[in-house]
């Protein structure tokens, strides 16, 4: 009887199987890494309707946060400032800069300005600035030196995994509330025993159960 | 069935294969089927088959567009036909790996022409078996991410190892695993055979199928070990899956389903109604092919005694139940089965109880152990009657536990009937297709007990 | 709205959420909304008063639109352009107000989010609510975004504008028009709003001959007729329950729709409840025809025809020998006989301290009597005490009769109605919507497009309560300021602005009216004083003071007497407001639909309800249709067995079968409304006939005992027992189950620090539905309809449980909440595969429905059946409109998903990130208060942290009342039960 396939075959299939199964597991991986929210979310940065730059006002002009983001202390949400607030400056400062237009008329015809959103949860995601901020953890650690970015990006993933590893051990974010919104503090000595000293001052326990955060 | 194998006439009964048949003869035989047109039987079948299968789709389509409310399923009965055809299903697949393992084990030659189709029946029963676990959650795509047993980056999070249905996704998964391999491994040699027989793209196909099968006596070596090994896999899970499916039950607090016995007795149904399949194609196989030369009434006969064996340790189990529900004289337990007989779904029980421990009893008379008409209609019933039972323990526990003010009653929607239908139509298909295109009987061993000098061609060293 | 179609481009692909107004406002539905909502004529008024609701919607909200090629959909957030003040994104603000059904008005603190109201609280400083509300005050939240109100002007169905009709109006309703106003005639509904009272003076001043005419077809005016009778002067009664050890209620359900406010109940529960074995505890006796939620609470209920009700008040009378009056009895059997003598002791024995009461539906003789009875038991001033009524006390039937024979006659020449649905709630004998057709002109105010709307000529639509301004009094007269928290969605006005119109006042604005009207009255501290009762809720010092009547008993027999004759033998038919519809204004109100009613557990329905002798008599079986006629009026209902129904009665249930209507009370139930004539509104003779068609009804319940069908065993699952055994054995309930020593297989979780737990009092609770419907307001919980219900998939989070104990025909009621309990070794949270459904370590049993798969086995484990799948997605094709009524701290669930009770979690976080930014660890008892809690009016619900033995939880848990369910499977739930108590008269127990 005549053999159907050439001696060769045999390797042929062998390498054809392993390469398959390789492409599969390879594609596999690269696709797990292209869509985790490191890669998908960070790095967000959206073209806002105002060139509007964090870098001058917070940086340069050293504005503290909680100027414009008055809310943060005291409610889930941390407002993005009114009209009004930008025009309690800008109506005597570069009152005529015609980077400013939508604002004054925003001013004028009481339309809100559509500020483009950057930092983004799921709706069944319910965080809460008033409780991180108030039990000392810094805008930084979520959203970055803002201070030095002209464009606001967003510079974590904000996935839950990320959310867990500091609700797990959160000393290293811990610091006192007077300098939360000094994004540049760092305290001298290690930042991590200061962090479990305030963690026990306070008694701050951060929630790792499902109603913590989804309700 | 230790008895059998003590039986001195299975080594000398030529009743395993009947007529003058010659290797060559038989090799042609069984061969000639998957290389010539079907007989219109064939087509008649096919064409019931086929659009039940499509009817499946359509059901699971819309199920998947719209809700888990299309089909009966409410509060309380949380689990309706969705999980009674899970059970079924998997309970009928149990009788292939039983053939192929344990009575390969005992040395039950009986066994060598029918095993192969056995093995595609659990195959096809475990394929079916699996849609529900699956597609009743309603959001499929859900269910199969979530339950992929690694931690679900970017969550960081562990599945519930406690849970009896996380169980289910390993027990089944690897039983369809193993099944599968038990079953490619018996067909290698047959395929080779039939490369043999073949000519130009059929042949290279089998070729590849084959695996460059040459029959020397090394291959036979390894093969006969391998074979040996794969029975020993299989063997446990025969008796493992289906305990792992009766704790989803097992160890919930709900009233007829806290119970210990069910285990043992699970095992034991799922043997009795894969049986009664083996029976219910066989029967139509050798009808359709002719084959009854090969598959005799010898093993017909056989399996009528499994049959009756395990049917009495069914209903041993059902009688078991109330006694212990009433030794545990737990008001609840009580109710549970009082419920069972009398309660709303009284009609249910007593189809359960006539199918699966009267109808069995009749088997105790030869006349109708060989009356291919009878077992027949028996086995039909059988099938029938485990339907019955799963529906009992899952519907009528859940529809009246401990609160009466959350007391329902259940009734399916065509979209249940339909997806039931639907998957005995995929089987159906699958099975068809596998009796079309493979050898339905393993050549190899049939040759093995052709004479009784070569009986220990293989699994006998 | 041109900015916003520009930011959220309608050309947008990729998924779209629903988060405010301001997204919505970029979508296309909401354009065509917008048209709907606001036709030509309103288009202008958006800019106007419209303008500012919408933009403080927009404002600091998000809009969300997918856009194409994006990596993720832009989201915009849009901030106020000027402050708001008191406004802080992100947290609710909360208004104090009032509403009114049915005249008295309840105090209300409304939570709004982003200027959407979310959520009704009872107003805890108003007298008439002390904190809690009924099933209906919670739902007036839906009727607000009800997608099916009248909107916008019509003019004979055509579009036409506000601006067009005060143009009409100035020239109708001018004195050259109108002259005396004696062709004017104006039909509203009871009112209490001192605002308003000073229009109709203008009105009646400028047209001395127009008649002003109030009806509502729930109504309490016998009570006042009664008294009038009786004292001489029509009076309101309070019935002071917390001060009473005996009450007899006649036909009365107090305790139900037969109260003008929830306070009875506040006051009745005070004093059922009990701290240990030795307290003591009031009886309350019900001789009644229907079962109510009053005599599901009776220690001893008579089922007896309403319409003998008299003969037995007269007896009783006379038992206690009141003005000598002659011994009646229709047929009196033993048992009545008995019911009276031991009644009329036991009141005799508590002079003073003892109540009786009647139900409106009573005739005003028998009213009378009571009064006399109480006040020869010397409850007058003590238990009963009377004030001037806070509405007009009229015999509205006879002002309705009158008012459509003039307009049969052609005397009228303008008709206004204002508010209300006459035409579907007159007496059908009247046949009032021709009668208003003779009316040269007709302008009708209402809510929602109904029957009148649809036979008038000027069609306008009527402001809701939480979108004008206006004031009203409660049932002891303090006055609550009606104030708005939102503008009109529908562009509607409040009948005070249209009576003004009428009276051709300059300024007609509710606000101005309302505010001049108590400023003129406050004078120098006006503005203070107006900041104070809208920060209050009410006004200081505007209660009604006492009135000590006393009526002449001899007199009184005499004019009487001949009334309560005993009502000949025969079926009668009694008339009750709808528990879910009260008389049609909630037809439209699917949460109102869908709460089961107390007593039948029916849904989206109103059987003719009736005992199983009369349905056996006229081969009658649940479903039947059976055709009743009465006086010449007919209507079909389908007939359903209530245990425990008097004989030869049938009660019918108000408020169904609307045909002009909303999407979701089209056609709902039967119209019952059809069989009232002028003659007999309230309780009427009839001839029954079986029509032989049958009719599906749905029930969320089965009339379960708890005793097991088949085997007849009673199960522990409401532990009862009489204040005598619990007296002489305080430990009966510890050893009414008899569990088991049970030994735990793995090592417990410690639960240190605060642990929410629950305790609900059985001998308080009323099964009310306030629960169920603050439950569902809260928690986002969908409606399933009708069809689903009947396959048993209502979503109700709580339920209450409904059994009957005892002989059938003749039983007693038990409640029993049931929502879930919070199991410590939860079953449901072992067997979920994905970890769904864990375990926090304040003790609660979280659900993550994200992480949910829907396999159902937790729900399929939970010993409760408290869980509820979303066999659908409920909310797919919500009208936009409804979607404003959802609470945004609480996730709206998908299809697939499991949900369950979850104490309110959202509140308890809310509260402690509070409490923890203000440096306080741990929370105060009360802090955190679950809608349920809140809600019940009987207190009946506490919840709290059990690991603080001061907390009122803890204290409730310590009594040996307690007990928890199906305790022998080890489960450790956290919700416990008081078990309840009965306080039987010894001299009526018997067989």
């Amino acid at each position: 009887m005549s053999a159907i396939f050439s001696k060769k075959f045999d390797t042929t299939l062998r390498l054809a199987v392993a390469g398959v199964v390789l492409v599969l597991a390879g594609a596999g991986g690269v696709a797990a890494y292209l869509f985790h929210p490191k890669q998908v979310d960070t790095g967000y940065t959206p073209v806002q309707p105002v060139p509007y730059s964090h870098k001058l006002h917070a940086g340069n002009l050293g504005m503290d946060c909680y100027y414009c983001h008055s809310t943060v202390e005291t409610s889930s949400f941390a407002a993005v400032p009114t009209t009004e607030t930008c025009m309690n400056c800008h109506h005597r400062v570069r009152e005529k800069s015609p980077k400013l237009q939508l604002v004054r008329e925003s001013y004028s015809n009481g339309q809100p300005i559509p500020w483009v959103k950057v930092h983004r949860l799921p709706d069944y995601v319910y965080f809460n600035h008033q409780a991180h901020v108030t039990s000392g953890v810094s805008c930084v650690s979520c959203h970055g030196r803002v201070d030095q970015m002209v464009e606001v990006k967003q510079v974590q993933p904000l996935s839950m995994a990320w959310c867990l590893e500091c609700h797990r051990n959160p000393a290293q974010n811990i610091r006192p509330v007077e300098f939360v919104t000094k994004l540049d503090w760092t305290p001298e000595g290690d930042p991590v025993e200061l962090g479990l000293k305030i963690i026990q001052a306070k008694g701050i326990k951060p929630p790792t159960h499902c109603s913590g955060c989804h309700r | 069935m230790a008895d059998l194998a003590l039986d001195p006439r299975a080594e000398l009964n030529p009743t395993l294969v009947q007529g003058d048949q010659s290797y060559a003869s038989l090799t042609d035989t069984i061969s000639v089927i998957t290389e010539s047109k079907p007989p219109k039987q064939w087509y008649y079948a096919m064409a019931v088959a086929i659009p039940l299968a499509g009817l499946l789709f359509v059901c699971l389509a819309y199920l998947v567009t719209t809700g888990i409310g299309v089909w009966g399923n409410n509060s309380p009965v949380g689990w309706g036909w969705d999980i009674t055809n899970f059970v079924w299903w998997i309970g009928i697949g149990h009788a292939g790996t039983l053939i192929s393992a344990i009575l390969f084990l005992f040395r039950q030659k009986w066994r060598t022409s029918i095993n192969r189709a056995a093995e595609a029946m659990t195959l096809f029963a475990v394929a079916c078996a699996g849609i529900y676990p699956l597609f009743h959650t309603g959001r499929p795509w859900r269910a199969a991410y979530w339950l992929f047993p690694m931690p679900n980056e970017p969550l960081a999070l562990w599945q519930n190892f406690r849970s009896p249905l996380m169980w289910d996704v390993f027990a089944v998964s690897t039983y369809a695993t193993v099944s599968a391999l038990f079953w490619y491994v018996g067909l290698v040699p047959d395929l080779a055979t039939l490369r043999d027989r073949a000519r130009g793209l059929r042949q290279r196909i089998f070729g590849l199928l084959s695996l460059g099968w040459r029959g020397s006596a090394r291959q036979w070596k390894h093969y006969e070990l391998a074979y040996l090994i794969l029975a020993g896999i299989s063997t446990p899970l025969v008796l493992s899956v289906h305990s792992i499916v009766s704790f989803d039950f097992a160890t919930s607090v709900i009233p007829g389903w806290h119970t210990t016995i069910f285990p043992p007795y699970f095992v034991a149904g799922a043997i009795f109604s894969g049986f009664a399949m083996v029976i219910t194609l066989m029967v139509l196989a050798r009808w359709v092919y002719n084959l009854q030369h090969l598959i005799t009434i010898k093993h017909l006969e056989n399996m009528c005694k499994v049959i009756l064996a395990t049917g009495m340790i069914v209903g041993f189990a059902y009688a078991t139940e109330f006694f212990i529900a009433w030794y545990s004289a737990n008001q609840y337990e009580k109710f549970a089965f009082i419920n069972r007989a009398f309660g709303p779904y009284w009609w249910a029980y007593w189809t359960m109880i006539t199918c699966n421990v009267v109808s069995p009893q009749l088997f105790w008379f030869k006349k109708i152990r060989t009356s291919i008409p009878a077992m027949f209609i028996i086995a039909i019933f059988i099938n029938i009657g485990m339907w019955f039972e799963r529906f009992v323990i899952i519907a009528t526990s859940l529809h009246r536990d401990f609160l009466p003010s959350s007391w329902g009653y259940f009734s399916p929607t065509w979209v249940d009937i339909g997806t039931f239908a639907g998957t005995m139509g995929l089987f159906l298909t699958l099975f068809l297709l596998f009796l079309r295109f493979l050898p339905a009987i393993a050549i190899s061993e049939v040759k093995g007990v052709l004479h009784n000098q070569f009986v220990s061609n293989k699994g006998g060293h | 709205m041109s900015q916003f179609v520009q930011i959220n481009p309608t050309t947008t692909t990729g998924k779209k959420y629903w988060r405010s107004l301001s997204q919505l406002s970029g979508t296309p539905e909401f354009k065509q909304w917008v048209e709907q909502e606001f036709p030509a004529g309103g288009v202008d008024a958006i800019s106007s008063s419209s303008r500012r609701n919408l933009l403080k919607l927009m404002a600091a909200s998000f809009g969300l639109a997918g856009l194409a090629a994006c990596r993720r959909p832009v989201e915009h957030i849009l901030p106020h352009s000027k402050g708001v003040e008191g406004l802080i994104h992100g947290k609710p603000l909360h208004y104090a107000t009032v509403a009114t059904v049915g005249g008295a008005a309840t105090g209300l603190m409304v939570e709004t989010h982003e200027g959407r109201p979310t959520k009704i609280e009872g107003n805890e400083k108003h007298p008439a609510s002390l904190g809690a509300t009924s099933a209906h005050m919670q739902a007036l939240l839906l009727n607000l975004y009800d997608p099916d109100r009248a909107k916008g002007v019509k003019r004979n169905g055509a579009r036409s504008s506000w601006d067009e009709f005060t143009a009409w109006a100035k020239d109708e309703f001018s004195a050259a028009k109108q002259g005396d106003g004696s062709g004017l005639r104006i039909l509203a509904e009871h009112s209490s709003s001192p605002s308003l009272q000073s229009v109709r003076n203008e009105i009646a001043r400028k047209f001395p001959k127009a008649q002003w005419v109030e009806f509502d077809s729930v109504n309490f005016d016998n009570p006042r007729l009664g008294t009038a009778l009786a004292f001489g002067q029509p009076l309101e009664a309070h019935y002071q329950y917390d001060k009473a050890d005996v009450v007899l209620a006649l036909d009365a359900d107090f305790l139900g729709l037969d109260s003008q406010s929830v306070l009875p109940v506040k006051q009745f529960s005070a004093k059922r409840r009990v701290s240990d074995h030795n307290s003591q505890i009031n009886r309350l006796y019900a001789a009644e025809s229907n079962y109510s939620m009053t005599g599901a609470m009776a220690d001893h209920r008579l089922r007896l025809r309403s319409s003998d009700i008299g003969a037995l008040a007269l007896a009783l009378a006379t038992e206690l020998n009141i003005g000598g009056a002659l011994k009646v009895l229709s047929n009196a059997s033993d048992d009545k006989a008995r019911f009276v003598a031991a009644v009329a002791k036991d009141l005799a024995a508590h002079k003073g301290r003892s109540i009786v009461v009647a139900g409106p539906r009573q005739p005003r003789e028998v009213h009378a009597l009571v009064a006399l009875v109480n006040q020869a038991l010397g409850n007058t001033g003590e238990t009963v005490i009377y004030t001037q009524p806070v509405v007009t006390a009229i015999d509205s039937l006879a002002a309705v009769n009158q008012l459509t024979s003039d307009l049969n006659s052609g005397q009228v020449k303008t008709l206004v109605v204002l508010g209300g649905n006459p035409v579907y709630t007159l007496p059908a004998d009247l046949n009032f919507a021709k009668s208003m057709s003779k009316a040269a002109s007709t302008v009708v105010l209402t809510a929602e497009e109904n029957e009148t709307w649809a036979a008038a000529q000027w069609q306008l639509p009527e402001a809701h309560i939480f979108e004008s301004w206006g004031d009203a009094r409660a049932l002891d007269g303090t006055v609550s300021i009606q104030q708005p928290m939102v503008a009109p969605l529908y562009y509607g006005k409040p009948a005070l602005e249209v009576a003004a119109i009428v009276a051709g006042l300059e300024n007609t604005r509710a606000h101005d009216i309302v505010k001049s009207n108590w400023s003129a009255k406050w004078g120098a501290t006006a503005e203070k004083s107006w900041k104070q009762a809208l920060y209050n809720g009410f006004i200081d010092g505007t209660k009604l003071e006492t009135v000590k009547p006393s009526a002449d008993a001899a007199r009184l027999f005499a004019a009487i007497a001949p009334a309560l004759k005993p009502a000949p033998a025969g079926i009668e038919i009694a008339f009750f407001p709808g528990h879910s519809t009260w008389d049609g204004r909630f037809a439209n109100n699917a949460w109102m639909q869908e709460a089961p009613d107390p007593m039948t557990k029916i849904v989206w329905d109103n059987p003719a309800l009736l005992s199983q002798t009369t349905a056996t008599k006229l081969g009658a079986v649940n479903g039947t249709l059976l055709t009743i006629s009465a006086a010449g009026l007919k209507a079909t209902a389908p007939a359903m067995v209530m245990p425990g129904h008097a004989d030869d009665s049938i009660s019918l249930t108000l408020g169904y079968g609307r045909s002009a209507c909303g999407r979701v009370g089209r056609g709902v139930g039967h119209r019952i409304e059809g069989l009232r004539g002028s003659a007999a509104f309230h309780i009427a003779p009839a001839t029954v006939s079986n029509s032989g068609a049958t009719y599906q009804l749905v029930t969320t319940q089965e009339h379960h005992t708890l005793e097991e069908p088949i085997t007849g065993k009673l199960r522990p699952i409401v532990l009862e027992a009489t204040m005598a055994e619990y007296h002489h054995h305080p430990d009966h309930f510890e050893h009414a189950v008899h569990v088991p020593e049970v030994v735990n297989m793995f090592e417990q979780f410690e639960w240190k620090g605060q642990q929410w737990g629950m305790a609900i009092d059985l001998n308080a609770c009323t099964g009310c539905n306030a629960c169920l419907v603050a439950c569902q307001a809260e928690n986002n919980i969908p409606v399933v309809g009708k069809d689903q219900v009947r396959r048993g998939r209502e979503m109700h989070w709580i339920r209450l449980d409904r059994y009957f104990t005892g002989k059938m025909d003749d039983p007693q009621v038990v409640n029993q909440p049931m929502a879930c309990v919070q199991c410590e070794n939860a079953p449901c949270e072992s067997v979920c595969p994905v970890a769904a459904t864990t375990h926090s370590p304040e003790g609660l049993n979280d659900m993550a429905y994200n992480r949910c798969v829907g396999t159902r086995y937790c729900a399929n484990n939970c010993p409760y059946k408290v869980r509820r799948f979303n066999f659908f997605n409920w909310n797919k094709n919500l009208p936009e409109s409804q979607k404003m009524v959802f609470n945004p701290d609480v996730t709206v669930r998908m299809r697939g998903v499991m949900e369950k009770c979850n104490y309110c979690v959202q509140r308890i976080e809310e509260k402690k990130i509070e409490a923890k930014a203000n440096n306080r660890a741990q929370l105060k008892d009360g802090d955190v208060k679950s809608a349920c809690q809140q809600v019940c009016p009987a207190e009946a619900i506490v919840f709290g942290n059990i690991n603080d033995p001061q907390s009122r939880v803890a204290q409730m848990k310590k009594q040996q009342r307690d007990y928890v369910l199906l305790e022998e499977l080890n489960i450790k739930p956290r919700t416990s039960y008081l078990g309840k108590l009965r306080n039987p008269n010894p001299e009526l127990i018997h067989g």
